[in-house]
């Protein structure tokens, strides 16, 4: 382990430029330590966002050596290289200061997407019944433990070219609620989900589950979209 | 009709097409092998094929499957190069549609018509 580690660390808007700081390396060091290090020994200037510190907010993503990563879950000496370290704000999202994005339309797509669960039951009616082994319980679980941290959509190219394009992490909420059978807005939220600013656009490259930490893959929720999709086409009632 | 109705039966279509085409890429690269390893002469191709309709039907189908997927994949690469789906997009891919259907049409024609 080197004595100190060499960070370049993006600092203004969407201009800016790198500052070069000099950190001391420590044991289990992750790259949140880092950043905190920076900000609460060298520059207090410097602007970045953190919660939890434990995997669990999805607040602290950033992008490390041009890779979107949770900073909190990633030690400095799996991704450091020759001791030093490149830390930008995530990509695909503008940037309010430093490495502190603005989320706004990563969360507004969530809303676009209908990744808002309508159930008609009250807290009067029994509890709904769902196997845990039925197959729409199964494809729930394979994307629930989403914790919207933006790495999946950072990482979409799609996301780059196409900006209406409402990204993985929308789409793979979109999906969990349509394997959710005490949900009765179905036919509007695959209206929503459909088409060219929807599962449609995904070309499958599968960079979001490469690097989604949580391990989901909103590949595999988009695919199964485009399926329901063609069904309901083919009925008319999409 | 919609537009996402639209495209989520292209999506459909071409899935649809592309599952007809591996078949038939399979046969068609079957059907090679055993010809050249037998080490058949054009004119002996020609004499199996000809008035062979089941021969024909297959071809037929295959291009058929080309003509539905390869348009569609191109429209989405233009929509997607131009920044929006429109008129461009369905013009150019009709055009290669039609295109694939004459062409593969005429030479299934003519190595199967007596």
């Amino acid at each position: 382990m080197t004595e100190s580690l060499k960070v370049n660390v993006w600092r203004g808007t969407d201009v800016g430029a790198f500052a070069s700081y000099d950190v001391p390396r420590s044991a289990s060091q992750t790259v949140l330590d880092v950043v905190t290090h920076i900000q609460r020994r060298i520059d207090p200037t410097l602007a970045y966002r953190f919660a939890c510190r434990v995997g669990m907010c999805g607040s602290c993503a950033m992008s490390v050596n041009g890779i979107a990563r949770w900073t909190c879950r990633t030690h400095v000496a799996s991704v450091a290289r020759d001791g030093a370290l490149e830390i930008a704000p995530l990509a695909n999202l503008p940037v309010i200061k430093d490495l502190v994005t603005d989320m706004r339309e990563f969360f507004d797509k969530w809303a676009k997407a209908k990744g808002q669960f309508k159930g008609t039951k009250t807290r009067h009616d029994d509890f709904a019944r769902i196997a845990p082994a039925s197959p729409e319980r199964v494809a729930a679980d394979a994307g629930i433990e989403c914790i919207g941290c933006g790495v999946c959509y950072a990482s979409c190219d799609v996301v780059g070219w196409r900006p209406a394009f409402l990204g993985p992490a929308a789409l793979n909420r979109a999906w969990t609620l349509v394997n959710d059978p005490r949900d009765v807005a179905q036919g509007e939220r695959l209206r929503a989900v459909a088409g060219d600013a929807g599962c449609h656009a995904c070309h499958t490259q599968g960079s979001c589950g490469e690097r989604c930490p949580k391990r989901i893959e909103p590949t595999a929720g988009i695919a199964g979209l485009k399926r329901l999709a063609a069904r309901a086409a083919v009925r008319g009632a999409l | 009709m919609s537009a996402i109705r639209t495209q989520a039966l292209l999506w459909y279509g071409q899935r649809l097409s592309a599952m007809v085409l591996s078949l038939c890429v399979l046969a068609h690269l079957a059907g090679i092998i055993y010809a050249v390893r037998g080490g058949l002469t054009a004119a002996e191709i020609l004499g199996r094929t000809k008035g062979n309709w089941a021969f024909g039907a297959f071809y037929a189908v295959f291009v058929v499957a080309c003509a539905i997927h390869a348009p569609i994949g191109v429209a989405n690469i233009v929509a997607e190069a131009t920044g929006e789906r429109g008129s461009w997009s369905v013009a150019i891919a009709s055009l290669l549609a039609l295109a694939i259907l004459a062409m593969g049409l005429r030479a299934v024609y003519a190595v199967v018509a007596p």
